[in-house]
């Protein structure tokens, strides 16, 4: 479903691509993908629709109409605004100058608070601090036993409450100032207070976070939020930040397949920046949040845009787009074919570069044996070196004599030249019998026009 | 649960409509109460509409298909104004949903329900809340603690099951939870209990190696007993977006579901996927969690399901023998 999604976008930029040239119009063509692209990954209408205009204002800018590459253009405009706003810098968890710093855990049920809390606690101690767990949470059933099970496997000191003392916001309460007791009893400058689920739309339970925030100084609130959270996202922050003082997220269950779009609705509509995200069930599944790497994915882009990056540090835009046309034309040539093989070494590794391409990790996956590897391309490369101006401009004429004295000059076998001469005229033909269309391909030809024939006819 | 009597359908219904409000959050609510007051059938309607069904996380896809086919219907002059519009909208999607089977089959000696979904979905609950409420209608559920994995989830399970006074039959932590289906179809046969209700660890739809775990679950269960389980339902949780569909999918391909389960339904999320969910996997909500409280868990009702999507355009109107409800 989502590599549909990749493709659709991919197929609108190649769209722009193609034409060399955009008008206004086209830039809505494709800001409209991109729209779709937002709100398929859940992000809230109202946030993808002023997102959408401040790309347009910016899009529609000279700069990018004029240029002859609009497609990547639009992309990085839109990479940009997104990391921008999600944050643009990691932000840490910010300890206590003076400890105990004390962290509380909130959201709606179900998002992962508790086993949230555990993390914390080993991320905390692998920055060198001693953490407590203060089992707050007394409206589920056994969710103490929970937290005091998860703490004894890791090591972490928990603190539950006194038996029979209820379940009422002044149980919650106390349990959480006897943690702060325990911690400064214990010697642990980190208490982590993990609370109940509840509705943002639960007044009372809502006013219970506000009696522990009047009782224990707490110095981080984390909004926990589970990354397939839809529209309601943004409701759930702005409550959450108003009446419980969530100071930032963490995103839980990004290790599935969600996009996350609730990250940026949650940003974008509260300001909350997302801290941390959930990879896996096990306590140290548990990372620092990169933006740039949640933008991709909440683009379903892969990793495009580093392809992009790449490729324009290392082409020439104006002879890239001379080559493209002769390719188009099925008039490549050999020279053309070895600046193509230079571009790709500079770029990494084939499979890398191929790897970076929607689809192409399944190429690589099911195309390896085909690959040339790095000698290879080199090897070729030295073969075309050691043609003659004439022979690289019509190979045709290269016979058996010829190709033998290439062999020589490329240190190499008249069979490799063979081998390599037989692949360009595939090329040639297969560049012919496509045209101007082809979608994958058409992509992958607008990275890698020299890619052998071995590769991409499959 | 067809064989519901009369009163207690009413009590379902005045519960589902005290905690499933109309208007829900203030935000959702106002564009939803925007929809009736619009006197024409403009471009600003239709937006709006687009709205409302954006923000109950139908889907874009669905909601344009949804709104395009009405523009074409008020083309073709068959609505004139938005109230027509929605009402038509609301009986199309109402006669789609009454197409599908909602009841539970739980003939079987014993019958068996097992329930699926990611983690924190509300599986424990709605085994608990479920086994309460077949209880009450006369059926001796017995309950099958088979997630081994998660801390404290036998413990969660045997307070529920003490509130419900349903048996659980359970294991040590990471015993295998083939072999706890397998300990509890016998103790239900031993004991003549049925349903047996299944809990089972959360987990991500994306793992496969746990998706293969489950499906041994109901290979163990089918060959012990043929024809079960009865019921596979994958449970929902109504504050997730376009990825419940996903969710549903993953366990449909995996295990075979027969139905779904939509819990916090009592928020202000509306669970649009549920549209989707129904419609391209053919796959019936049968029971929706209004709260945790053990008889917060009831059928689904598609008539009062719509009315909490797209407001009240039509009061639906309420079952038969329903006295005390509120209008
Ligand atoms: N408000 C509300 N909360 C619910 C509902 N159903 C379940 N919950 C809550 O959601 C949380 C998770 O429920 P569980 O039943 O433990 O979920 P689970 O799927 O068994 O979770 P794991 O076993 O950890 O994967 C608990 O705090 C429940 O009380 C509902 O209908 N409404
Ligand atoms: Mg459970």
């Amino acid at each position: 479903m989502f590599d549909a999604l990749t493709d659709r976008l991919t197929e609108a930029f190649r769209r722009f691509g193609a034409k060399g040239k955009l008008t206004a119009e086209d830039v809505d063509q494709g800001l409209r993908e991109v729209r779709m692209a937002l709100l398929e990954a859940d992000v809230h209408f109202r946030v993808a629709r002023e997102f959408i205009d401040r790309v347009r204002t910016r899009a529609v800018g000279a700069e990018v109409l004029e240029s002859l590459t609009p497609a990547q253009q639009v992309v990085t405009i839109v990479h940009d605004e997104l990391v921008a706003l999600l944050g643009g810098e990691t932000r840490r968890l910010a300890y206590a100058a003076r400890p105990p710093t004390v962290l509380m855990t909130v959201g709606l049920q179900g998002s992962g608070k508790t086993t949230t809390a555990i993390k914390l606690a080993l991320l905390t101690r692998r920055d060198g601090h001693r953490p407590l767990a203060v089992a707050a949470d007394l409206q589920r059933p056994a969710a103490i036993d929970q937290l005091e099970q998860l703490g004894r496997a890791n090591e972490v000191p928990v603190v539950r409450p006194a038996a029979g003392s209820g379940t009422g916001p002044s149980a919650t309460v106390t349990v959480c100032r006897a943690g702060l007791t325990e911690a400064a009893a214990r010697g642990c400058d980190v208490v982590i207070l993990d609370t109940a689920g509840r509705l943002q739309i639960d007044g009372a339970l809502l006013d219970e976070l506000e009696q522990i925030r009047g009782a224990v100084p707490v110095d981080e609130t984390l909004l926990v939020v589970d990354a397939m959270t839809g529209q309601e996202a943004v409701n759930v922050a702005t409550v959450f930040r108003e009446r419980a003082g969530a100071t930032g997220v963490v995103l839980t269950k990004l290790d599935g397949d969600a996009r996350g779009g609730a990250a940026l609705s949650m940003r974008a509509a509260t300001g909350l920046p997302v801290l941390y995200v959930g990879v896996g069930e096990r306590p140290q599944d548990l990372e620092l949040f990169h933006p740039d790497r949640m933008a991709r994915r909440i683009l379903g882009m892969g990793d495009v845009l580093t392809l992009a990056e790449r490729a324009r540090d290392q082409v020439d835009r104006a002879a890239q787009q001379q080559v493209e046309e002769r390719m188009l034309a099925g008039r490549l040539t050999l020279d053309d074919f070895v600046a193509q093989l230079r571009q790709l070494r500079g770029m990494g590794s084939l499979e890398s570069v191929l790897g970076m391409l929607p689809g192409g990790r399944q190429l690589v996956r099911h195309g390896g044996a085909e690959l040339p590897d790095d000698r290879q391309l080199r090897r070729m490369e030295a073969i075309v070196l050691s043609m003659t101006p004439a022979e690289r401009r019509r190979p045709e004429i290269v016979d058996a004599s010829r190709r033998r004295r290439i062999a020589q000059g490329s240190g190499t076998a008249p069979a490799d030249v063979s081998r390599l001469l037989k692949g360009f005229g595939q090329l040639q033909g297969l560049l012919r019998g496509l045209g101007a269309g082809g979608g994958r391909r058409g992509l992958a030809r607008r990275f890698l026009p020299g890619v052998p024939p071995g590769v991409l006819g499959r | 649960m067809a064989a519901e009597d009369g009163a207690a359908r009413a009590r379902w219904w005045r519960r589902l409509s005290q905690r499933v409000s109309v208007s829900g959050g203030a935000f959702a609510g106002q564009l939803r109460s925007r929809l009736l007051v619009w006197q024409r059938l403009d471009d600003d309607f239709f937006e709006a509409l687009t709205e409302v069904l954006l923000s109950a996380d139908t889907g874009v896809g669905l909601a344009e298909r949804i709104v395009g086919d009405l523009r074409e219907a008020a083309a073709r002059g068959r609505v004139h104004r938005p109230d027509q519009a929605v009402a038509l909208l609301r009986a199309t999607l109402g006669e789609r949903m009454a197409r599908l089977p909602r009841g539970l089959d739980l003939v079987g000696e014993p019958a068996v329900v097992l329930l699926v979904g990611i983690n924190g979905a509300g599986k424990t609950t709605t085994v608990a809340k479920l086994a309460h409420r077949l209880r009450q209608e006369g059926h001796t559920p017995l309950i099958a603690a088979a997630d081994t994995y998660r801390a404290a989830a036998v413990e969660q399970l045997q307070v529920w099951a003490e509130l419900a006074g349903v048996p659980v039959v359970g294991h040590r932590p990471g015993a295998d939870p083939g072999a706890v289906v397998f300990d509890s179809l016998q103790a239900a046969r031993a004991r003549g209990c049925s349903p047996v209700l299944v809990d089972t660890a959360g987990r991500l739809h994306t793992r496969q190696p746990l998706m293969a775990e489950l499906a041994k679950v109901v290979r163990v269960i089918g060959r012990q007993q043929p024809g079960a389980p009865q019921e596979v339902l994958v449970v929902l949780d109504a504050t997730t977006g376009s990825n419940a569909v996903v969710q549903a999918q993953s366990f449909q391909a995996g295990v075979g579901c027969t139905g779904a389960v939509v819990t916090k339904l009592d928020g202000s999320a509306r669970a649009g996927y549920v549209l989707r969910v129904e419609e391209e996997l053919g796959l019936p909500v049968k029971l929706v969690g209004i709260g945790e409280a053990i008889d917060d868990l009831g059928p689904f009702e598609p008539d009062a399901y719509l009315s909490a999507l797209f407001g009240d355009v039509t009061a639906p109107t309420a079952p038969a023998g329903d006295a005390g409800a509120p209008a």
